[in-house]
């Protein structure tokens, strides 16, 4: 036995209870002490948190669904959006949306094609790619522009959106769009998405799919 | 988000430059100078300066080349985000969860702890986490798989809150949202939420970074990166997914078929030797092969090496234990006698899965989709010098 070996079995020996030494073997000849009850049952709620208020889930309740819900009162047209984009949005996507740097917005592809598997110059604009026109107004009022995001008022997000469905020809150039307009815009790639075709994962319905 | 060579090799002059002052100091014979005393932050030996590689502001990748074991450092767990790093009070932190709910309520970071708490070794990954598409022979494990990482959360199963607050059993989805610039929103399906989701606090030990989502996020395991919102500030449960722009304009996946994948939540198995790798220079004789393998489906079941080139391919050893949805290290002995040679590995996973070939994954998804849930086999070139090199497989 090394000195070092010598040194843990003393710390060992010392950590040991007395008590526990002592004690004759359990039933299960185990020799570990033996519990006294089964650990509590979780309860249904543990009384933890506190009641929201009204006012602070509309505060924060900004998200817009598919169907419109969620979207304010207000309206806007492309040709009132087309200055505030001018002034918030063109240095990064373009002075039409179609120059970048940044996301490339504005653009149709003929005939309304959807090559994006097979073709890399194919821009992923709101008009070529996006499923859902409710999209466009949530994602700039909570998100744009980056160098002062949340900062546009709901008209001029109003605005922002006619001005981009229009240059996308998604709408006409006059069109006023509100919350009962928006949700009926017609996106061209809606009906391209489909939900994830590789199945859950599980070993009995695993597909090859990948 | 490229990372330029010239990036790479001033960040590598950077570190050795710091390197050689550090060895300067050190004494020639440490049993010969006292040392230094006990202090109240630990830090790596000054000699080590593994460093994520930032690609762009909005993100950085893991040095998996520089790293062994499993489990990542937090400091070097890889960064993602959308609106910057946001900077949260955690005193003024609170999360709402509201909606189908019998008691829409509101929770402090300090009611989270209270809760019945679990701690879990997961990856997480960016599904855009390939970086080997172009010509680049260059690449290091980092700039090819760079954002998965592998930490022990811990945190408060989301099965427990949607308890408390009497979620709807109507409900089927539940949108996420962070309170980072970009209020980057998801939508989940509640089956997630009672299968394992966590809202996590704590990361290898500590309160998570602040990169990772200070100081509570959603963490659904084996599931994109993207869709586990960081710095989560609100839940709302519905009856439909909300259709945000992450999970519509980015994050689907255009297929072959002229169709897109909406909510393509997975990570599909994947695996990437880490050693040898570039930059590395063998020298002939023993190397053990070894790198991490990773299944959003559950446990890696096996990994498969090749030394030449996928011609034959022989069982690697896992390291113990395989844990589900974590990163599994595994090792390959190898004599390298010289010559040239392409090592690769493949990963199967407990449901058969096994790691596809980029012509596979081309066959289903096309050639330019970008870059979401790329999980091909990879493969690195040993020259005859023994340099390493990434051996592109050009997609277009």
């Amino acid at each position: 036995m090394t000195i070092t070996h010598r040194l843990i079995a003393v710390a060992v020996l010392s950590l040991t209870p007395v008590a526990a030494l002592a004690q004759p073997p359990s039933a299960a000849g185990s020799g570990a002490p033996r519990t006294t009850a089964p650990p509590p049952k979780a309860p249904a709620t543990f009384g933890i948190g506190r009641p929201a208020t009204p006012a602070e889930i509309a505060a924060l309740d900004i998200d817009i669904g598919p169907d419109g819900a969620g979207l304010p009162p207000g309206r806007g047209t492309a040709a009132d959006g087309a200055p505030i984009y001018a002034a918030r949005c063109a240095s990064c996507h373009g002075k039409t949306g179609k120059e970048g740097p940044n996301d490339v917005l504005v653009g149709r592809l003929p005939g309304d094609a959807f090559p994006f598997a097979k073709d890399p110059r194919a821009p992923k604009t709101i008009g070529s790619y996006w499923p859902y026109a409710t999209t466009v107004f949530d994602y700039i009022r909570r998100a744009m522009p980056p160098d002062k995001p949340g900062s546009l008022r709901d008209d001029e997000v109003y605005n922002l959106v006619a001005f981009l469905l229009a240059s996308n020809e998604l709408i006409p150039q006059d069109a006023v769009v509100d919350a009962a307009s928006l949700p009926k815009v017609k996106m061209p790639a809606r009906d391209h998405f489909v939900p994830d075709t590789r199945g859950t994962p599980k070993a009995s319905n695993r597909p090859k799919g990948q | 988000m490229k990372v330029s060579r010239r990036d790479l090799l001033t960040g590598a002059a950077g570190v050795m430059a710091l390197g050689k002052t550090a060895m300067a100091q050190a004494p020639t014979d440490p049993t010969k100078v006292r040392g230094k005393p006990s202090r109240a932050l630990g830090q790596r030996a000054p000699t080590e300066k593994p460093l994520r590689q930032p690609r762009g502001a909005t993100s950085s990748g893991t040095p998996h080349q520089d790293l062994y074991g499993t489990i990542t450092p937090a400091d070097l767990h890889f960064e993602r985000h959308h609106g910057g790093v946001p900077e949260i009070d955690p005193k003024a932190y609170s999360l709402l969860i509201h909606g189908m709910v019998e008691r829409p309520m509101v929770f402090t970071l300090a009611d989270l702890k209270r809760f019945p708490a679990v701690s879990r070794v997961h990856f997480l990954e960016c599904s855009g986490n390939f970086g080997g598409r172009g010509t680049a022979t260059d690449l290091t494990p980092q700039q090819i798989a760079g954002l998965t990482s592998t930490s022990e959360w811990t945190g408060v199963p989301l099965a427990t809150l949607f308890r408390e607050v009497g979620a709807s059993p109507k409900a089927t989805w539940f949108l996420a949202e962070g309170q980072d610039a970009a209020v980057l929103t998801r939508s989940v399906p509640m089956s997630k939420a009672y299968d394992d989701a966590l809202i996590a606090y704590g990361q290898n030990g500590e309160a998570i970074r602040p990169e990772q989502g200070y100081p509570a996020r959603l963490f659904l395991p084996g599931w994109e990166g993207n869709a586990s919102v960081k710095w989560l500030r609100r839940i709302e449960i519905s009856d439909r997914p909300f259709m945000t722009r992450e999970e519509t304009s980015k994050y689907t996946d255009p297929m072959a078929d002229g169709t897109a994948r909406l909510f393509s939540f997975l990570m599909d198995a994947r695996s990437l030797i880490t050693y040898p790798a570039y930059p590395v220079t063998l020298t002939r004789g023993w190397v053990e092969i070894n790198g991490i393998a990773w299944t959003g489906s559950g446990k890696i079941q096996r990994v498969d090496v090749s030394t030449d080139g996928g011609a034959t391919w022989t069982p690697a050893k896992l390291q113990e234990p395989v844990l589900s949805k974590a990163h599994t290290r595994f090792r390959h002995l190898w004599d390298w006698t010289g010559g040239e040679a392409v090592i690769m590995s493949r990963a199967v996973d407990e449901t058969g899965y096994a790691q596809p070939t980029k012509d596979v994954l081309i066959a289903s998804r096309g050639t330019s989709s970008v870059g979401y849930h790329t999980n091909p086999i990879t493969g690195w070139q040993i020259r005859s010098d023994g340099t390493v090199i990434f051996r592109p497989e050009p997609w277009a």
